[in-house]
């Protein structure tokens, strides 16, 4: 399918956009929705000595690629192909590419060549020249240098950045992007587009905070004219806005609020009273250890997926739920399966609950927390029915537990 | 048992070990960069760079050694769920 327009469009002198728009996508990746479409952003930067393709298409718009490609130039002068990300989206033309342009040097992180691999489905179609990129490293194309910035998990491992100093142009990869599709291009062209550059962020680069951070580290310091992402405006009007706001996004909100202490989150549902009477008492035990502060929650109380903002900044949590026709309740699994949104690799996770007949809901809940990637140091707790005195002191006991874990420094037993 | 002192540059920590531990076993506790997906060295999403005492870390295993070559993983790099310390000074990073 090649659009009515299939020319390319000049970012910069010698710079092209020569992507495509996708102004019927509704639905991307499965998990994120599009008001109008997106684009695929693919870009050339012509050197006295070369051309460097940077990054491609999704294979079902190969032809508008293609089309925008050779308006700008032949096969024979591209001299290198940077690949800033293999995601289907963005490599769907590459393998083409490649075949047209076989001369090519590709140039990709260190961590892209097992994916390019399994991209190109066999060996024998490896390109016969490709190396791998970090920070520090560059291309000449004559007049022209591409520099790299290595910047793992924006948003899969094998993501980079590419600099153009001459120019200041950062060709950023997903980082900076949106779903958002408008031939205009230019974001002091196509109107208010704040809601879906907003909505990319929290869908694809939140789960990778830390990494967005290390991101900006290298590129905060570049002199920009214009970031060109891989989806959505190209962004020439007040580009450092958008760094600014990243880094807002990407910086833990609740440091004053915390004070230094670690903290901890108890979260409960209780149909009878029992795993509230357990929380209370998870809470109690926990607060006798200095250093940490605890909060409750019902989680009958508030929309599950509220409580991820909350999950985000905190050091722990462990989460009550009574067992219900053999399984925790829905609200666990809703605030459960909302924290992919998130990173929590490494937090304290834990269960606990009271039972009528099976109790099957926290060992079902451990489960999923260290599928999450939490570490569950300390066994969860199950009560039948009403707790006793005892089974209320063991609750005080396994809330310390968690409180220790939390403030010492970090063991092997963990 | 022998003992073994690792460092995670980017987060600049240093743990004392027993032998045997892999790195998987403490980078998470620590907080260091290394991202994990498998946990079983098939996907190389644990990548690391040793900056040092690659000679403390116990010979890759056939397994291991498979993957990097299929990741064209530059010389001084193992997969963080596979590589067991054997004792000494070891530096690692995220690659």
């Amino acid at each position: 399918m090649v659009s009515s327009s299939s020319r390319a469009i000049e970012i910069a002198p010698g710079i092209h956009w020569v992507g495509a728009f996708d102004s019927d996508l509704r639905s991307f990746d499965l998990i994120l929705r599009t008001a109008n479409g997106t684009s695929y952003n693919a870009y050339t930067v012509r050197g006295e000595t070369g051309v460097a393709v940077i990054d491609t298409v999704k294979e079902s718009f190969a032809g508008d690629f293609f089309a925008r490609l050779e308006s700008v130039c032949n096969y024979g002068e591209i001299t290198t192909v940077v690949v800033n990300h293999l995601e289907p989206d963005h490599s769907g033309a590459l393998p083409e590419l490649l075949r047209r342009a076989p001369q090519a040097e590709v140039c990709l992180s260190i961590r892209a060549p097992l994916m390019l691999k399994a991209l190109l489905r066999s060996a024998e179609t490896m390109p016969r020249g490709f190396r791998t990129v970090t920070t520090g490293d560059s291309v000449d194309l004559g007049g022209r240098t591409l520099a790299f910035l290595h910047t793992p998990y924006l948003h899969w491992p094998d993501t980079q950045c590419t600099y153009l100093g001459e120019l200041g142009i950062l060709f950023s990869g997903d980082v900076f992007g949106c779903h958002f599709c408008d031939p205009r291009l230019f974001n002091d062209r196509v109107g208010d587009f704040r809601f879906s550059f907003e909505y990319y962020y929290g869908h694809i680069m939140r789960p990778f905070r830390t990494h967005v951070a290390k991101a900006l580290d290298l590129i905060e310091p570049l002199d920009l004219s214009i970031v060109a992402p891989a989806h959505g405006p190209v962004l020439r009007h007040g580009p450092r806005d958008y760094i600014k706001r990243y880094r807002e996004l990407a910086t833990a909100r609740l440091i004053n609020e915390a004070g230094g202490e670690k903290t901890l989150l108890v979260f409960y549902l209780s149909a009878y009273g029992n795993t509230r009477r357990m929380a209370d008492a998870v809470r109690a035990g926990a607060e006798t250890v200095d250093g940490l502060r605890v909060s409750l929650y019902d989680l009958e109380g508030v929309e599950p997926s509220s409580f991820v903002d909350l999950i985000e900044e905190a050091d722990g949590f462990a989460l009550g739920s009574p067992t219900i026709n053999g399984d925790g309740v829905k609200p666990v699994w809703d605030l459960l399966s909302s924290l992919t949104a998130i990173g929590v690799t490494g937090k304290l996770g834990a269960a606990f609950g009271s039972y009528g007949w099976s109790g099957e809901a926290v060992e079902m809940i451990e489960h999923r927390l260290r599928g999450l990637k939490f570490r569950v140091p300390v066994s969860g707790l199950k009560v039948k029915l009403a707790p006793t005195d005892a089974e209320l002191t063991q609750c005080r006991d396994f809330g310390r537990q968690l409180a220790e874990t939390l403030t010492r420094p970090v063991s092997l037993n963990d | 048992m022998p003992k073994a002192k690792v460092t995670f540059a980017d987060v600049d920590v240093t743990l004392t070990v027993p032998a045997g531990t892999r790195l998987i076993e403490v980078s998470e506790k620590v907080g260091a960069g290394i991202t994990y997906g498998c946990r079983e060295g098939e996907c190389a999403t644990c990548l690391t760079k040793v900056v040092s005492g690659a000679e403390h870390l116990a010979a890759p295993s056939v397994l291991e050694d498979q993957v990097l070559k299929d990741s064209f993983a530059p010389r001084g790099h193992r997969l963080a769920c596979q590589a067991q310390v054997l004792g000494g000074e070891i530096v690692v990073k995220p690659a």
